[in-house]
């Protein structure tokens, strides 16, 4: 029967000419500039801090392809600040960056597969690292041709990636700066290891530092079933290079690709020693199929099972451990042969340069502190779910706050009870509109007209808000309270606004009268004397309309004083002082009830004209009278 | 994620509804159809596949095991009222199946086929690309057969309708049967890539006059290809294996998992056992429970659990109090100590002492539970803010009363299980 099949190119072909002077079985080292896809701001500091405390001339990042934004990104180059370019495209990096034969790919699964081929079919990237989880597998073998057929590299996918000690580190690779020093990575050692779990790279980082001269490099080929590169391409790179002296492997239940190290073994293509170990010896304990967090890892036939495989190893003659608990004693043993065979001189430890604690990390751990710019006391979006005034958004609907409780928490931090929360409510729905002729309404539309988007229109008639327009909301609370609190008797406020020639804001009614009254008026009014627990200002307020109705019928209280007056009782009535009511009629609140209800109207015009199709508005010059000298007046 | 296995019915489902797209129009495959749950009700079905009273039948379990036959769970040639019989007497029922006992809940009707050869067909996938396995031995147990066996690999990117599938087929293929088998691959295979199945196997497969029918199939699809294939899968479910039946605390943290963007596992694998693990991160807690199995305390290993991927403190206390209820209900009959393992390799990022305040709320909720049964606690962990996580750990152990010895990176990270057991 005849098979077609795809034949596998290993080792690597050994002239790389865009590896220019570099060696073939070096993938990454302190000379390596990358590419780094995705927007990671944080992977590409770390990737940063960690050439820092190599000791590295430059930035191991020299652009990021960000597929939504260009420009310049901002980070630290030890204590100084350095920018890097960013690009929407990778061709337009690798072009301006071709000396860059490293991409770390933080695409998403998604788009994973499209932007590692882009990568793999660029002339300059030589090695591309897939971070993604959950990259299909048929694709996954299409980039792995890809790479065969062109001589380069997949680390990946599902990896954190992997680190060259004291030259490159792959995006989140060994973690924190203090346990890379620690592990000793900030320089390289002698020992290589390769290993499909990325999550145990650190404990295999720290257990190499402890009983090695420390880690060469380290690759965490992934945890998929297909893995763009495998352990033996991995060894066989360790096997070439002579600054790693031993290596170290760490396999897993699942799959037959150990089992090429096993060959390669055996054949003597691997002479180095292999210090090996899989996990997964306790499938065996598993009733049924029992799926561990690797796609990789299920054991199906017997070869696939860590026992077999751990076997395998030993009888080429790798240093296999008898469980886990042992590999440590294993890797000094391996070590120890060869340093006392004289093969290999124990590489010193250096200092490494020390990196500022980043402010997060510091602010952290509580050794620092500062003074914020900004004080907020009113929600908080942090943590699980947002507050309002410390009441959670679910318990919001959950207990039907609704928009008169949402506005006591925000604008009062106040949990309002029923009777002003029903008044808020009211407010806004009396203030919601007035018809599209007011100055605000009328704005709106023009805006509108004029081809304005909705915020434009919107901004353009709330901006008519003010001492003439809405303002008598405003206005009334004012002008009452300063007369009522400064303990003024109503007949003296109405004689001494006349005095000073001010109307007093929120009294008359171009059309309702005492004999015609407003309905909206008597509404609130029954309201509040039903369940306000104050209404001084009311009150007050009720007794000048006796006075000014006394001089013309329509001088009554309008809807606009209404309301003014009764925010401030409800304010008194919800706990605040008069003083405090004061305060809050200074900055403005009364406004912002008004504000806040005819936004509504106004969106209502803006998108009423708009779903019209209303066009541009022109004023008709019939309704202009043009009055204009012949020349102007000159002046001398 | 990785490749799951589906039900027959959901692979046959597939198939009929894209055979036309894919395979062929000349010749078909009907698509005669129906599973069966726990909550169909038997005797609406007829309403709408009326062939279920026009046919002979077959019917079977379709909870992704093999060998049916074997086991005498295949009812065939049988009226609908003998087929509807035959699935009450076992729905629900607790069935042993080789090893490994589980209740029945889904079953397959089909129309039941005269037929006479039998071919087998699989597609499956490999690192260069995947492999057609074809026989005309089809309906045994193939490893059996395995010399009349044809094996076609295609590369990775390589199109199949360059290829001559007709010459490749073994040269016991009827000959009339020839033409259509080849475009019956072909056609397979497409679907299988398209659809990004893993695995695919059709043993056996029939032709009746013009038709092609799979009898029984098995399939895996890979679970990562929801984004592409998601809409030609339709409406898919990926049971859980035979035999793997949770327990309410297992049930209880897989809900909490699917809900999470974390990862929480609980396998109990001997409720009465010493030794219990609470391990962060996938690979350290195989290892654990790898140690404890290879320094001979295999007996004694309780669960293999596993938290990682940043669950927030609720969740993990949530998680602890569940292990902690399960090793506290009753002591060891021969009143030896009781062993918690908090293990953990060195974390790259996520704070441990963050992630050790859902387990200590939950050990002090235990208190009096854990001194009554005489468990010692053991953790070893690393990584950011271990020394404060270890810290607090200790002074736990001294505000509870409870022996807990805490290491940090410099202590193998295995270490902690000898420890406990060895001495």
């Amino acid at each position: 029967m005849e098979a077609i099949t795809v034949t596998k190119t290993k080792p690597k072909s050994k002239n790389v000419k865009k590896a220019g002077m570099k060696k073939d079985y070096i993938i990454m080292d302190k000379n390596t500039k990358a590419i780094v896809f995705g927007y990671q701001q944080r992977a590409i500091q770390r990737m940063l801090d960690f050439d820092y405390i190599c000791k590295r001339n430059e930035p191991s990042v020299v652009a990021i392809v960000n597929p939504t934004r260009d420009g310049m990104h901002k980070c630290f180059w030890g204590t100084k600040e350095i920018l890097i370019p960013m690009y929407r495209t990778l061709g337009e990096a690798t072009k301006l960056y071709p000396n860059a034969d490293f991409m770390v790919n933080f695409a998403s699964f998604r788009s994973a597969y499209p932007t590692s081929k882009e990568a793999l079919l660029s002339k300059s990237i030589r090695t591309v690292a897939i971070i993604a989880e959950g990259v299909p597998e048929q694709r996954t073998k299409e980039l792995i041709k890809i790479a065969h057929e062109k001589n380069k590299w997949i680390i990946g996918p599902a990896t954190v990636g992997g680190i060259a000690a004291g030259g490159f580190r792959i995006g989140n690779t060994a973690g924190m700066l203090d346990n890379i020093v620690a592990s000793k990575l900030h320089r390289a050692g002698s020992v290589a290891y390769v290993s499909k779990s990325g999550g145990l790279s650190n404990e295999l980082n720290n257990i190499i530092a402890r009983n090695t001269d420390g880690v060469y490099e380290g690759v965490a080929i992934g945890g998929d079933r297909y893995p763009g590169s495998t352990f033996i391409d991995h060894m066989m790179r360790y096997e070439q290079n002579p600054d790693i002296k031993m290596m170290v492997l760490l396999g897993e239940v699942g799959g037959t690709d150990e089992y090429e190290v096993v060959e390669a073994m055996k054949k003597g293509r691997i002479k180095k020693p292999v210090v090996a170990w899989c996990i997964g010896t306790c499938s065996k304990v598993f009733p049924a199929e029992v799926q561990f967090g690797h796609a990789g890892a299920r054991a199906g036939a017997d070869r696939e099972t860590a026992d077999v495989k751990n076997k395998a190893l030993k009888e080429v003659g790798a240093y296999v451990p008898t469980s886990f608990d042992d590999f440590d004693e294993q890797i000094k043993k391996a070590y120890t042969k060869l340093v006392k065979s004289g093969k290999h001189k124990p590489i010193p430890d250096v200092e490494p340069p020390s990196i500022p604690l980043d402010y997060a990390v510091a602010l952290k751990q509580g050794v620092i502190r500062r003074p914020a710019q900004f004080i907020s006391t009113i929600s908080d979006d942090r943590g699980e779910e947002l507050r309002y005034c410390g009441v959670k958004i679910s318990d919001i609907f959950n207990e039907k706050w609704g928009l008169g409780g949402v506005i006591g928490l925000l604008w009062f931090k106040k949990n309002l009870p029923p009777w002003a929360r029903e008044f808020i409510e009211r407010v806004v729905l009396l203030t919601a509109d007035h018809g599209p002729a007011v100055s605000g309404a009328h704005n709106s539309i023009i805006a509108s007209r004029a081809g304005k988007d909705l915020i434009s229109s919107l901004v353009s008639g709330l901006l008519t808000i003010g001492p003439r327009f809405g303002g008598a909301v405003q206005g009334s609370a004012d002008h009452f309270t300063k007369y009522l609190y400064a303990g003024e008797e109503p007949n003296f406020m109405v004689k001494d606004m006349k005095s000073k020639n001010v109307n007093i804001q929120g009294i008359g009614h171009r059309i309702k009268s005492v004999t015609n009254p407003d309905v909206r008026v008597t509404i609130m009014v029954d309201f509040a004397k039903k369940n306000f627990p104050v209404t001084e200002t009311l009150d007050y307020a009720l007794e000048v309309e006796k006075l000014t109705t006394s001089k013309r019928n329509n001088l009554i209280l309008n809807v606009d004083g209404c309301i003014g007056v009764l925010c401030c009782d409800m304010l008194r009535g919800i706990g605040y002082t008069r003083e405090q009511v004061r305060e809050f009629v200074d900055l403005g609140i009364l406004n912002a009830f008004f504000v806040l209800g005819r936004s509504i109207g106004f969106m209502g015009h803006i998108m009423d004209q708009k779903r019209l199709k209303s066009r541009l508005y022109r004023h008709p010059w019939d309704d202009i009278e043009y009055i204009m000298p012949d020349k102007p007046e000159k002046v001398k | 994620m990785a490749q799951r296995g589906i039900r027959e019915f959901d692979g046959k489902r597939m198939l009929a509804k894209y055979w036309s797209e894919y395979i062929s129009k000349d010749f078909k495959f009907p698509g005669k159809i129906v599973l069966v749950d726990p909550k169909t009700k038997l005797d609406d079905l007829p309403k709408k596949y009326k062939w279920l009273k026009e046919e002979k039948l077959v019917v079977k379990p379709d909870q992704l095991f093999g060998k049916r036959g074997k086991h005498g769970l295949i009812k065939a040639n049988a009226t609908f009222d003998e087929a509807k019989k035959w699935i009450k007497e076992r729905m629900n029922k607790d069935t042993k199946v080789g090893k490994v006992t589980d209740k029945l809940t889904h079953f397959i009707i089909e129309p039941f086929i005269p037929h006479k050869g039998e071919f087998y067909v699989a597609i499956k996938s490999n690192r260069e690309g995947d492999t057609i396995y074809y026989s005309n031995h089809g309906g045994v147990d193939i490893e059996s057969v395995w010399k009349t066996v044809a094996e076609i690999q295609i590369g990775v990117d390589e199109n199949i309708d360059k290829l001559n599938i007709e010459s490749k087929l073994p040269k016991d293929t009827p000959n009339e049967h020839k033409k259509m088998f080849a475009e019956f691959i072909k056609g397979l295979f497409k679907f299988y890539k398209e659809l990004n199945y893993a695995y695919l196997e059709i043993n056996p497969f029939v032709v009746t006059g013009k038709n092609i029918i799979p009898l029984d199939l098995v399939a895996r699809l890979d679970d990562t290809g929801h984004f592409e294939s998601s809409l030609k899968w339709g409406d898919i479910t990926f049971p859980a294996p035979f035999g793997r039946r949770l327990s309410k605390e297992e049930e209880y943290i897989k809900i909490m998992d699917e809900k999470s963007g974390a990862s929480l596992k609980l396998t109990v694998l001997n409720p009465k056992g010493r030794v219990w693990t609470m391990v962060a991160g996938g690979g350290g807690s195989v290892i654990y429970t790898d140690t404890i199995v290879d320094l001979g305390y295999r007996d004694e290993l309780a669960n293999y659990g596993e938290y990682s991927g940043n669950p927030t403190t609720d969740q993990t206390y949530e998680y602890a109090k569940t292990i902690l209820d399960l090793m506290t209900r009753e002591k060891d009959p021969k009143g030896r100590p009781k062993f918690l393992l908090v293990g953990g390799g060195i974390a790259n990022f996520t704070d441990v002492a963050k992630t050790f305040a859902g387990i200590t709320m939950a050990l002090r909720d235990y208190k009096k539970k854990l001194k009554d049964v005489n468990v010692k606690i053991y953790v070893r962990r690393g990584g950011p803010n271990y020394q404060e996580g270890l810290r607090i750990m200790r002074d736990l152990g001294k505000e509870l009363g409870v022996p807990i010895d805490v290491y940090g990176p410099e202590t193998h990270m295995t270490r902690i299980v000898n420890m406990a057991l060895g001495g």
